[in-house]
């Protein structure tokens, strides 16, 4: 059942919030053992809140319009007095002394939320198995991955633990995680939801999302957390788009490119796209052309360079965003002789070895006399993004890639491979660094039966028309799965 | 570091820079690891060495999307504030997640020399 129907259920009185969520804990309780989307499971204050927002309804209130709908939080948003891991061993036993904005705003809108997902560590990851507390299992095939980094919150919500989820996207990781798992997925413009307890990876990079089994659910969550917040001071300062509303407008009209260098087509495009998923592309592109867009073939070329560029600016914003981590206010401490080598012995046995990773490149590449040659030259390339994007959408309001270059791959495929690991985030890199939105949305399966999906990206704010076409896309793609 | 004015692509990574910067960031490796993170570490730089293809002469650098500057919250005094109790209850809380306090400060091992 949709989170749209069962709020709707809910604010009307014809079904209890209880009997909602003690519905989602069995699905968990049945599920879990084999797919570990959670790295906590929140039973007892789901159940104490859904009773809370059955009196309201009781009394003739109004809880919101999330009213009584079980949601599940990526473990890198800050829930106070509950444990917030980052999937990392450094946070251990860490409880938050405040909630993200985001948990606020679920709250004010009637949200139960159930529980904390597993995700890579402080999010650096395509696929979850960069978790201290083990990989996520796709629960589309367990063998495979469920993406990354918000692995949890895909498979969760794939797995119907949870109708809404939300994940965080730095360079894909709530759009490649929706892809591999069949659901939507949604990365908003840079400053559309508040950042105000989100702990930081690559801070001009980073922006909170939903999942959903469907486009109108990820639009009813995405209006629920999005808006301009004081906390976060690159917050969007405007009110947050109609999206619900918009959604049967269609796409009639509307210009849509294909981009050849992120498609694996056109004499410069990337190579390493199966052509299954290269198929459900072409497919998508006609969905909208029949639904009356005008769609052709698209040039963005800097997009190439992405890749690099974000292995660059992303790390060298880990490595300072990640200095924190110290032992000294937070979490786990090794203790030493000195508080020099206490750091370095807590971050030792804290971090992971994809964390290591990244802070080191990160650290080198701002390094004297090599800021210039990676990090000065890697901003320039953004500049070349934006700008490439901008001429894009002179001629084009939205633009079509498909979001991974392959259907899910096997646990363990990859995980000692990072230069591998990282090409799964090609298609997704490029909005993150213009800071435009893009979502993604199950679009058929590929030759080993597993989902697509198909990426639709929007200017800065472009929100509504992006959703208008991923309502259409849906519907030709035989309605939510 | 050598210091290196010029903006072409450096060297490939060494053992030895991996050494250094793993220091730099409070990190301990063995051997083992250093081996494999420096040759992981080169793959990713020889990666970025795409950039060198392009012409970035006179691009201005992009450090965030937003072409927002200077925002500040109001500047509110906490003690004698409404929520003053709020404040406190706060601090107390950020205190009792740290792994050591002493007198509402964040105990740490000795910083420079012998502990007193």
């Amino acid at each position: 059942m949709s989170a749209v129907s069962l709020a709707a259920s809910v604010r009307s009185g014809g079904r209890s919030a209880r009997s909602i969520v003690e519905d989602h804990l069995a699905a968990i309780e049945a599920g879990e053992d084999e797919i570990h989307a959670f790295n906590l499971v929140m039973a007892d204050s789901a159940l104490e809140r859904a009773d809370r927002v059955d009196a309201v309804v009781a009394a003739g209130g109004d809880p919101g319009p999330l009213a009584g709908v079980p949601v599940v939080l990526k473990d890198n948003m800050c829930t106070r007095g509950v444990p917030t891991s980052c999937g990392s061993r450094i946070l251990d036993g860490w409880r938050p002394p405040y909630d993200a904005t985001v948990v606020q705003r679920l709250e004010v809108a009637g949200a139960v939320l159930v529980g904390k997902t597993n995700m890579d560590e402080f999010a650096m990851g395509s696929s979850t198995e960069n978790s201290a507390f083990g990989p996520t299992h796709n629960p589309r095939d367990t063998s495979r991955v469920p993406g990354g980094s918000s692995g949890g919150s895909a498979a969760a919500v794939a797995a119907g633990f949870a109708p809404l989820a939300l994940g965080s996207d730095t360079g894909g990781s709530i759009r490649q995680p929706a892809a591999l798992c069949g659901v939507v997925g949604v990365k908003p413009t840079y400053g559309a939801v508040s950042r105000y307890g989100l702990v930081a990876f690559a801070s001009s990079l980073d922006q909170i999302g939903p999942f959903a089994n469907s486009v109108a659910d990820a639009a009813l969550l995405l209006e629920a957390v999005a808006g301009h917040d004081p906390m976060d001071s690159t917050s969007i300062p405007a009110v947050a788009p109609d999206l619900l509303g918009v959604l049967d407008r269609g796409v009639e009209g509307l210009r849509v490119g294909i981009i050849e260098e992120i498609s694996g087509s056109g004499p410069t495009g990337l190579e390493g796209f199966s052509p299954d998923v290269q198929s459900r592309l072409a497919e998508a592109g006609e969905a909208l052309a029949a639904a009356g867009a005008i769609v052709e073939k698209a040039s963005v070329p800097s997009t190439v360079f992405g890749l690099s560029a974000y292995y660059v600016i992303a790390p060298a914003e880990a490595s300072s965003n990640l200095a924190r981590f110290d032992g000294v206010r937070f979490g786990l401490r090794v203790d030493a002789e000195n508080t020099v080598d206490m750091n370095a012995a807590t971050r030792t046995v804290g971090f992971g070895d994809e964390v290591k990773r990244r802070i080191m490149l990160g650290t080198y590449a701002l390094s004297a006399g090599y800021y210039d040659a990676y990090y000065g030259k890697s901003q320039k390339v953004r500049t070349l993004i934006v700008e490439d994007f901008a001429r894009a959408y002179e001629s084009f309001d939205l633009l079509l890639s498909p979001t991974a270059p392959t259907t899910a791959f096997p646990l363990g495929e990859k995980v000692d491979d990072p230069m591998l690991m990282y090409l799964n985030d090609v298609c997704t890199i490029p909005s993150n660094l213009a800071g435009h939105p893009a979502m993604s949305v199950p679009f058929g399966v590929g030759d080993d039966g597993l989902p697509v999906g198909v990426q639709v990206l929007a200017p800065a704010n472009g929100e509504p028309s992006m959703f208008r076409a991923a309502a259409v896309l849906e519907a030709a793609a035989g309605g939510a799965l | 570091m050598k210091p290196d004015s010029d903006v072409s692509v450096p060297g490939r990574i060494t053992r030895d820079d991996v050494a250094y910067v793993a220091r730099l960031a409070r990190l301990n490796l063995s051997d083992t690891e250093l081996e494999a993170f420096t040759g992981q570490l080169a793959d990713v730089l020889d990666h970025a060495a795409d950039l060198e293809a392009l012409d970035l002469d006179g691009v201005a650098p992009t450090s965030h999307p937003l072409p927002l500057s200077n925002v500040l919250r109001p500047d509110v005094p906490a003690v004698g504030s409404a929520d003053e109790a709020d404040h406190r209850l706060f601090c107390d809380e950020v205190l009792a997640a740290a792994p050591a306090v002493e007198e509402n400060r964040f105990r740490v091992p000795p910083v420079l020399g012998e502990a007193p």
